[in-house]
């Protein structure tokens, strides 16, 4: 337990989300340059198998808390269990993956440790034994320099910032059990059930995003059915006709479906797929907008994708100016196009 | 039943936000309640109506913040408090949390609701650090109250995570943030707007919460622009939209991101 590196592994139902071996590989990149080992914490419930592969990923030693009280992410269990751990271990540094359940661990157990939490965190740079963290602030239309004077330092460092992990099978360390801080009959909450939300590619894991605006429901003359005879619906039925073409185009190129806050707030399609300031920010290596003019609140959610093409009848839209390759015309007429260009190039 | 709900006063979302001089600025864009906090307002609001009870609206801030306090009145709170003290000027979210937590208990709050989080600082932490303070549950990103009962002091919600809908059981008092699924924020009436304009909203500083000016461990000593994005803009013009989409998909490929 001398490592002063420390990374989290967040899973669920006994899955790792990937974005934890980018962490194990900032981790071990960050423990080297302090000359100090990794330690990776594992909690949940059958969870060995994550273990291992955190070791493949760069980990020196895994203390794994197998409990079923830990089955379910429950922030005050997870939180005493890593409040205990780093009060005993006493590392410099833990680092996080930015998802839900992991910067709210990491913000409740700073708390405990009477230390602070740098949340989204896009790149580090050391000053002796500080972390000096670059993060974005106002959906990324600024950033800030920001250390953690206490410790451990508890950083989330943001999913997609910190480049590709690489797994090395050959690699060995030790697995240390541990025990969950708090009994079932101390833990206050209780989840009682779980729904997945409909299927297709996590926004914020997503590679290849391509999104829908206003313009998915500019296609004046569909007709929609007899049956829909109220005006609004008349304009969502035909913006869905729009997201059907940018389904098909994401479904080729294994991408997710995003949407500007202008089509979520129309009714067009779910707040989920909202990419923007008040949505979700995004950083694919390609972002294609289809019928989105680029208000600056969407652009804040999208504006460090690596590739952006944009799709919009009007040339003038802002979007443009952020677009490495831009079509002024219909996305009714250039995206079922590109979509099968795009399988004929991929062979699909 | 008394229902505390915190919001915050911060640049529009429409706002173009630099740096400049190493202070924060965003030109003349009107500073308005967070966006996320209108749903926590909105919530509060709904279970108050719903179960009978007060919400009362809580901001630390400058005496600016006073007009997202306005805003909640507006919108139904019945009550509002601003905590203002220059010993907070450099505060962390521990920092906040530590006060908040303060006031909210000094309200005699049964529960605490709160925004996702602030779109300034987008630290997304305050609510469930806050939780820890108090020792309550932190129930973040509830997107339904799906049962509730002040008496038995229970409740039962509906978190929105990344893979899906998770329904959690918990005990009153707890702390909840709020994600935009819960209700679409009602607009102020012109009644509500006039009673909020005349309100006198009480001041608390540290002295009247009885806490000591939290040391901030979290510091910010550099701000800057993002690095201008360069792209070279290369607009796809062809003879029909089968020809652009060719050419377009060959630059795709070319760029090798798929």
């Amino acid at each position: 337990m001398a490592n002063k590196v420390w990374v989290y592994i967040d899973q669920f139902k006994g899955e790792a989300l990937p974005a934890s071996w980018e962490v194990v590989m900032a981790g071990r990149k960050l423990a080297d340059e302090m000359g100090t080992g990794v330690s990776a914490l594992v909690f949940g419930e059958g969870v060995k198998a994550i273990a291992d592969t955190a070791i493949h990923y760069g980990a020196d030693e895994v203390m794994l808390a197998d409990d079923a009280s830990l089955a379910d992410y429950r922030a005050e269990a997870y939180t005493a269990t890593l409040a205990k751990l780093a009060g005993d271990g006493k590392p410099d540094v833990i680092l996080f993956p930015t998802t839900t359940r992991a910067r709210e661990l990491a913000a409740m157990a700073a708390v405990d440790l009477e230390s602070g939490v740098l949340p989204d965190v896009t790149a580090m740079e050391l000053d002796g034994d500080t972390v000096v963290a670059t993060r974005p602030i106002y959906a990324g239309k600024l950033l800030t320099k920001t250390r953690c004077e206490a410790k451990p330092q508890m950083l989330t460092l943001r999913v997609r910032a910190f480049g590709k992990p690489e797994m090395d099978e050959s690699r060995s360390g030790v697995v240390t059990e541990v025990d969950a801080a708090l009994a079932e009959g101390d833990i206050a909450t209780k989840v009682v059930d779980y729904t997945t939300v409909e299927g297709g590619v996590s926004l914020t894991d997503a590679s290849v995003i391509v999104s829908g605006g206003r313009g998915t429901s500019n296609r004046a003359d569909l007709t929609p059915p007899a049956e829909i005879t109220d005006e609004k619906e008349q304009e969502i039925w035909r913006a869905q006709q729009g997201f059907k073409l940018i389904g098909e185009l994401a479904e080729t190129l294994g991408a997710a479906v995003g949407a500007s806050r202008a089509a979520v707030d129309a009714g067009y399609i779910p707040y989920t797929n909202q990419v923007g300031q008040t949505g979700k920010l995004v950083s694919p290596d390609l972002y294609i907008a289809a019928g989105i003019s680029g208000a600056i609140q969407h652009q804040a959610g999208m504006r460090t994708s690596k590739v952006i093409v944009a799709v919009n009848k009007d040339a003038d839209a802002p979007i443009f100016k952020l677009a490495r390759y831009g079509v002024v015309g219909d996305l009714y007429d250039i995206v079922p196009a590109l979509t099968a260009a795009m399988k004929d190039r991929l062979g699909k | 039943m008394k229902i505390a709900v915190c919001v915050k006063l911060v640049p529009d979302s429409a706002a173009t936000v630099s740096v400049d001089g190493g202070q924060v600025s965003w030109g003349d864009a009107p500073l308005v309640i967070n966006p996320w906090d209108e749903f926590a307002v909105e919530a509060a609001l709904l279970l108050a109506e719903e179960h009978g009870g007060e919400v009362a609206a809580i901001s630390l801030g400058d005496e600016n913040a006073k007009e997202a306090l306005k805003h909640a009145l507006a919108m139904g709170c019945t009550e509002a408090v601003l905590i203002s003290d220059a010993a907070l000027a450099d505060s962390d979210t521990q920092g906040t949390a530590k006060v908040l937590a303060a006031a909210i208990e000094k309200t005699g709050a049964d529960m605490a609701v709160f925004g996702k989080q602030a779109i300034d600082s987008d630290n997304a932490v305050t609510a469930s650090q806050t939780a820890r303070y108090l020792g309550w549950p932190a129930l973040t990103l509830v997107s339904a109250v799906k049962s509730f009962d002040a008496g038995g002091k229970t409740l039962q919600v509906e978190r929105a995570i990344e893979e899906g809908r998770q329904v959690v059981d918990g005990p009153l008092p707890a702390v909840l943030s709020i994600v935009k699924d819960y209700a679409e924020p009602r607009y102020p009436s012109f009644m509500g707007i006039r009673k909020a304009s005349k309100a006198e909203i009480p001041v608390w500083s540290l002295g009247e919460l009885s806490i000591e000016a939290p040391t901030a461990v979290v510091t910010y000593p550099e701000m800057m622009n993002p690095p201008e994005r360069e792209v070279t803009n290369e607009i796809i013009e062809g003879d029909s939209p089968e020809d652009i989409a060719a050419k377009l998909a060959d630059k795709i490929m070319a760029e090798k991101v798929l």
